[in-house]
């Protein structure tokens, strides 16, 4: 660990230069062979036949949202949970498994009480019913 | 942190150029010559994987005819295998028709930023214990991290298009795609609880060349670990059951509806490689990736017995340690693809179930598991706990 190479992380941006290339050199080659001829009618959006009415950027389910928002809670705790995990072996060869082993747990009980609390609150179901079932009750 | 240029400085006649080189042109030119091996070795990569993702397409409809009794493509080339070629021509000759009301911008780079993020995960992928273009002490987060850059590609290329199939196989490629990653990563971190390191390299020699030394049979919860991975990586990669972005016969084509010519290849190249890319790290993380049996890999065992020169005999070792990582990987790539033809498509809502209340919970008791297990048995593997047990019991008689 006493000098760091940085030249490590050529091949990660040789890729992405590379990546860049492909797309583009093939798009600019197949300017010159494919036909471009565009009408009013091919351009539109395909709807099966159908003529689009209004935009597709419309207003969007909610449920996308709240998946979202889960997610990033989950995601960033358990990229947090990355460092303890890599270290968890040092610490059992070394005899002190026992605390690295109980924050480990108390963080994935942390994770465990979400994911209960998300499901209890129902943001887990992908088709909310409680509004169902309240008229339900109601004409009962 | 070895790579590929280190693998190769190990040679004479490497540090011998590195020595002209800085002598004729005045300056340290290891970079320069890590650089251009870096550039040839990534370009050789480039083009097998693309070739690979390339024959995918090929394996795909062939197998496909062979699980339904059909003859599948067999016109181009000998058994039809330059299909692939054959489609590349069409693709490239075919018009590109973006939509008039299209984001322009969002729609021409949502396919790069598909093949940028696969493109650049193969950086990290353990073709063998050399030939690995770099072995980032970081590795496992960085493939975590530009795999998401293919979500991005996927969600942008539906929302740009501005089309109502497109936009709903954007929001749901999105939705399914991050949702997955987090079984994904829990299983990726129980991996690492074991291997005690966050590098592919790491990992894979924390295995052995024999399954018993594998990590998927290093206890129970390792062997549903691997399952659980397997699984989110099918829908990470959109492949069936989970290929709800693109679901014909709901959505027309999904995300890239409105995509035709190169740009429509380029998202199923960036798909297929993908596929090769997961099934290489599943393989890596759990199969034992890149091991040879009986150490044969280090090629120790040539120079030996047979009296080679070292450093051939250590060629030797690469080559059947890249054979070892390829057949684990296409292994499990005939897999996916067989998945594939055997398996109907879930619903939307079962497949947000499946992910949350299954595969996140089950993740989460593996990690408990996997955690518990390495405290109690300081990370004796189950076959090395039988064989101990068996000795402790051979020495009481």
């Amino acid at each position: 660990m006493a000098s760091y190479n940085l030249d490590v992380y050529m091949p990660v941006l040789i890729l992405m230069a590379l990546a860049c290339i492909t797309v583009f050199g093939a798009l600019f080659i197949g300017m010159f062979l494919r036909p471009s001829n565009p009408t009013e009618l091919k351009q539109t959006p395909y709807e099966c036949g159908e003529e689009p009415i209004g935009s597709a950027w419309s207003n969007f389910n909610v449920r996308f949202y709240v998946v979202a928002l889960i997610f990033i809670i989950f995601d960033v705790e358990s990229a947090l949970m990355f460092p303890v995990a890599s270290v968890f072996k040092k610490f059992v060869d070394l005899g002190m498994g026992g605390a690295v082993l109980g924050s480990f747990l108390l963080f994935i009980g942390i994770l465990a009480g979400g994911i209960v609390y998300c499901w209890k609150k129902g943001d887990l179901d992908w088709v909310r019913s409680y509004q169902v079932s309240e008229t339900v009750k109601k004409e009962d | 942190m070895n790579s590929v240029v280190s693998y190769f400085s190990q040679t004479e006649g490497y540090q011998a150029i590195v020595k002209t080189l800085s002598e004729l042109l005045g300056f340290d030119a290891t970079s320069l010559v890590a650089f251009i091996v870096f550039g040839a070795v990534v370009t050789i990569v480039v083009t097998v994987l693309a070739t690979i993702g390339g024959l995918g397409t090929y394996a795909e409809r062939k197998i496909s005819a062979d699980l339904q009794m059909r003859q599948g493509p067999n016109r181009v080339g000998p058994f039809g295998i330059l299909q692939f070629l054959a489609d590349g021509v069409k693709m490239i000759l075919k018009e590109d028709i973006v939509p008039r009301q299209a984001d322009r911008f969002l729609f021409n780079i949502s396919p790069l930023l598909c093949l940028l993020g696969v493109f650049a995960s193969l950086a990290v992928v353990p073709f063998s214990s050399g030939f690995t273009l770099v072995n980032l002490n970081v590795g496992i987060i960085y493939l975590l991290g530009v795999a998401s850059i293919v979500g991005i590609g996927i969600f942008l290329g539906g929302y740009s298009s501005n089309s109502k199939w497109s936009m709903l196989g954007g929001m749901r490629g999105a939705s399914q795609i991050i949702s997955y990653e987090i079984p994904v990563t829990l299983s990726i971190l129980a991996a690492v609880v074991i291997v005690g390191g966050l590098s592919f390299g790491a990992a894979t020699e924390a295995q052995g060349g024999l399954p018993h030394q594998w990590l998927i049979f290093h206890n129970p919860f390792t062997f549903i670990a691997f399952f659980v991975l397997f699984i989110g990586s099918l829908a990470e990669a959109n492949r069936a059951p989970f290929d709800l972005p693109e679901a014909e016969s709901e959505l027309v084509s999904g995300y890239h509806t409105e995509f035709t010519g190169m740009k429509f290849a380029f998202f199923a190249l960036a798909e297929y490689i993908e596929v090769f890319v997961l099934c290489g790290v599943a393989s890596a993380l759990f199969l034992g990736g890149y091991k040879v049996p009986f150490d044969l890999g280090t090629g120790a065992i040539f120079s030996e017995k047979l009296g080679l020169h070292p450093m051939l005999a250590k060629n030797i070792g690469q080559l059947l340690q890249l054979g070892a990582f390829f057949t684990k990987a296409l292994l499990l790539y005939y897999v996916v693809i067989w998945i594939r033809w055997t398996l109907p498509r879930l619903r939307v809502d079962h497949l947000m179930v499946l992910c949350w209340k299954y595969l996140t919970p089950i993740a989460l008791f593996n990690l408990v598991g996997v955690a518990v297990w390495m405290y109690a048995f300081d990370g004796q593997s189950f076959f090395a706990l039988i064989a101990k047990m068996g000795a402790a019991a051979g020495g009481h008689h």
